[in-house]
């Protein structure tokens, strides 16, 4: 798996607030008696969200004493999977799909645009500090390539001049819309569809 | 091209929405009950008789593995788990029907369920689908509500919980045992096989675990009979497939088909056809990044079925056709792919660890000219000492893309390295560059 970097300044305490506890709690339940640990990745979603779209040191301890096991397996987890970030990122933070299949229709004219109006480096934060981006594997969204990620939402068949838009409308604290920047709203062959025809026209 | 009423999701383009009533109209949820009511005897014999293969990639027939799982519960309790981890590139089909058509999902859980002997199903979906997993709870919250699952569901009597777990972006927690090892809150590692999941799988019960297609495609199997499925495409290759067709093509789609439709008749009829007309078809990958690709006189007369595929020595794997046409660098795409899988190795077995980086490294350095023609064997040997040497597939996975461009295009390969290590002018001999070194800082 990919090297992660801890970063440097860590807060000193870190403590579940009310909504994260009570999120916490109903989590362990889904799970039988005895198999807390099963919960742990939702947890450090949870702390993740909590604590500003990255996960402290001081988190992991909390909590690896939350679900009664090891620090050192909380640890391996969040270093193992690439969706925790063990470092500070954006507010919005991009996650650009670079895979083959976004290749092949120009991800990176994507990743151009995102070093031209965020950052010149991966994971670095745009000079207002509220964006960062980073390229990233499949995403699971081929058909609608190329395609990324904004914090939780796809944003899909886009390109240098699509982003850019989308770039420029953060910048003025707006959010844009997610989903397709075509005008679909599934996987259909835009203009050329020849299945199902009864149902769209009903 | 296969007839609208045969195709099982009807709603693969939300026409109608995915909501409980909506869902009914599609007949979701009808005779559910009579299904359960004829006994678990029967649901695995229909399902074993339609000669439903998994949709995941494997190609396992479903029937089959409903029936390892023990037919008395024992001291364990069973487990059904849904495998929603979706990440093979090329592939989107799970995350439509988890968006579009979650019913379909849920009711297949419950009869999967109450053949194989669980209450408890969970759906492990990959971290980035949040969205589309919200929608599936909230179709799963309509069901308790409605009490189709929850318990006395449907009022049959059995009890069934589903509960959604989230990945978090590793690849390797699509194979099944590295899916119950995170799902038991552990790194993503693949388990040694045996024993397999249907007898010591999750927390150590037996554990059946399905693709979300497969299981979605159920209650429709069950519904309209055995017999209508088996007769869609042909022997042990039987029913309906959605095919992701991406990549260098006019209108890149998502589409149900028959099994065995041709690959020609889906890129041309659905997809609107290769950029540039067919003739400017280079290569197409047929069943996910990790099957080999094929040159275009094979793609002229292929057929998409899990044996037709093998014929031709590829796969039909997951069904997400990746079009790649002249205009493009195959060497270079296939360097993108081996990326791809060293990013993705979980790091347990050496050869897949280490063997994966290689081949990165290779296949960039021939795609920029500057690899000896000795090399290309190399190449071909290093795939082969990682292929079966491993604990899971992703060996497979991670060398048959390339062993597939060595077997079609080598030609191209020895054409743009005639790099010779030999000549005395050339003395930066870019060998063996350590990884780092190619490394971004945070890759």
């Amino acid at each position: 798996m990919s090297i992660k970097k801890i970063h440097k300044e860590q807060p000193e305490t870190f403590e579940f607030n009310e909504k994260s506890m009570e999120a916490a709690n109903k989590i362990v339940s889904n799970y039988p008696d005895g198999r807390q640990q099963s919960a742990v990745m939702a947890l450090l979603y949870i702390a993740q969200r909590q604590h500003d779209n990255w996960i402290p040191l001081k988190a992991m301890k909390y909590i690896a004493k939350f679900l009664d096991m090891p620090y050192i397996k909380v640890y391996e987890v969040a270093t193992f999977y690439s969706m925790y970030n063990l470092s500070p990122v954006g507010k919005y933070f991009f996650q650009v799909c670079t895979t083959t299949p976004c290749m092949l229709r120009g991800a990176y004219d994507l990743v151009k645009v995102c070093k031209k109006k965020i950052s010149e480096k991966e994971n670095e934060l745009s000079e207002d500090g509220k964006i960062s981006w980073m390229e990233v594997e499949c995403l699971g969204a081929c058909v609608n390539a190329p395609m990324m990620q904004v914090n939780e939402d796809y944003y899909e068949d886009l390109n240098d001049k699509k982003l850019e838009e989308i770039i420029d409308t953060i910048y003025q604290n707006k959010i844009p819309k997610p989903g397709s920047y075509t005008g679909r709203i599934n996987a259909e062959p835009v203009g050329n569809r020849k299945t199902l025809l009864g149902n769209k026209n009903a | 091209m296969l007839k609208d009423e045969d195709r099982i999701f009807q709603n693969l383009y939300n026409d109608s929405g995915a909501d409980i009533e909506s869902a009914k109209l599609r007949n979701d949820w009808s005779g559910t009950k009579d299904i359960l009511e004829k006994g678990r005897e029967w649901i695995i014999n229909e399902v074993k008789s339609s000669e439903l293969r998994g949709r995941g990639g494997a190609g396992f027939p479903t029937g089959l593995k409903w029936s390892f799982a023990p037919k008395e519960v024992g001291s364990r309790p069973h487990y059904l788990v849904i495998n929603a981890d979706e990440s093979e590139p090329g592939t989107c089909k799970d995350r439509d029907i988890l968006r579009f058509e979650p019913h379909k999902l849920i009711e297949g859980c419950l009869i999967a369920s109450y053949a194989v002997n669980a209450h408890k199903c969970y759906i492990y979906i990959r971290g980035e689908y949040f969205n589309e997993g919200q929608k599936l709870q909230n179709a799963i919250d309509e069901a308790y509500k409605n009490n189709l699952i929850g318990k006395n569901a449907l009022n049959s009597g059995w009890d069934l919980d589903i509960y959604i777990h989230y990945g978090a972006g590793a690849y390797i927690c699509g194979e099944e045992t590295a899916l119950l090892e995170s799902l038991e809150g552990k790194k993503g590692q693949p388990r040694l096989k045996p024993p397999f999941p249907a007898l010591i799988g999750l927390y150590g019960c037996p554990t059946i675990i399905n693709n979300v297609e497969t299981i979605a495609a159920v209650p429709t199997i069950l519904k309209r009979g055995a017999k209508w499925f088996s007769s869609l495409g042909r022997a042990k290759n039987t029913g309906t497939k959605i095919y992701c067709i991406s990549g260098n093509v006019n209108n890149p789609c998502n589409v149900e088909e028959e099994m065995g439709v041709p690959l020609k008749e889906l890129i041309e009829t659905h997809a609107g056809g290769v950029v540039g007309g067919w003739d400017n078809l280079k290569a197409v990958i047929p069943g996910g990044s990790s099957m080999p690709m094929l040159p275009k006189e094979i793609c002229d007369n292929m057929k998409m079925d899990f044996d037709a595929c093998v014929e031709n020595k590829t796969g039909l794997g997951t069904a997400g056709i990746v079009v790649i046409n002249n205009d493009q660098d195959i060497i270079k795409c296939m360097a993108r792919i081996a990326r791809f899988y060293k990013h993705e190795s979980c790091g347990q077995c050496t050869p897949c660890r280490e063997g994966s980086g290689w081949m990165w490294r290779m296949l960039e350095r021939m795609a920029a000219g500057e690899a000896t023609p000795d090399e290309v064997d190399m190449l071909f040997d290093v795939t082969k000492q990682i292929e079966g040497h491993t604990i899971c597939a992703f060996g497979e996975g991670s060398s048959w893309p390339v062993q597939g461009l060595i077997r079609h295009f080598k030609d191209e390969i020895l054409e743009r390295n005639k790099f010779d290590p030999v000549v005395k002018k050339q003395k930066n001999i870019p060998y063996l560059v350590d990884q780092h070194l190619l490394e971004k800082e945070n890759a």
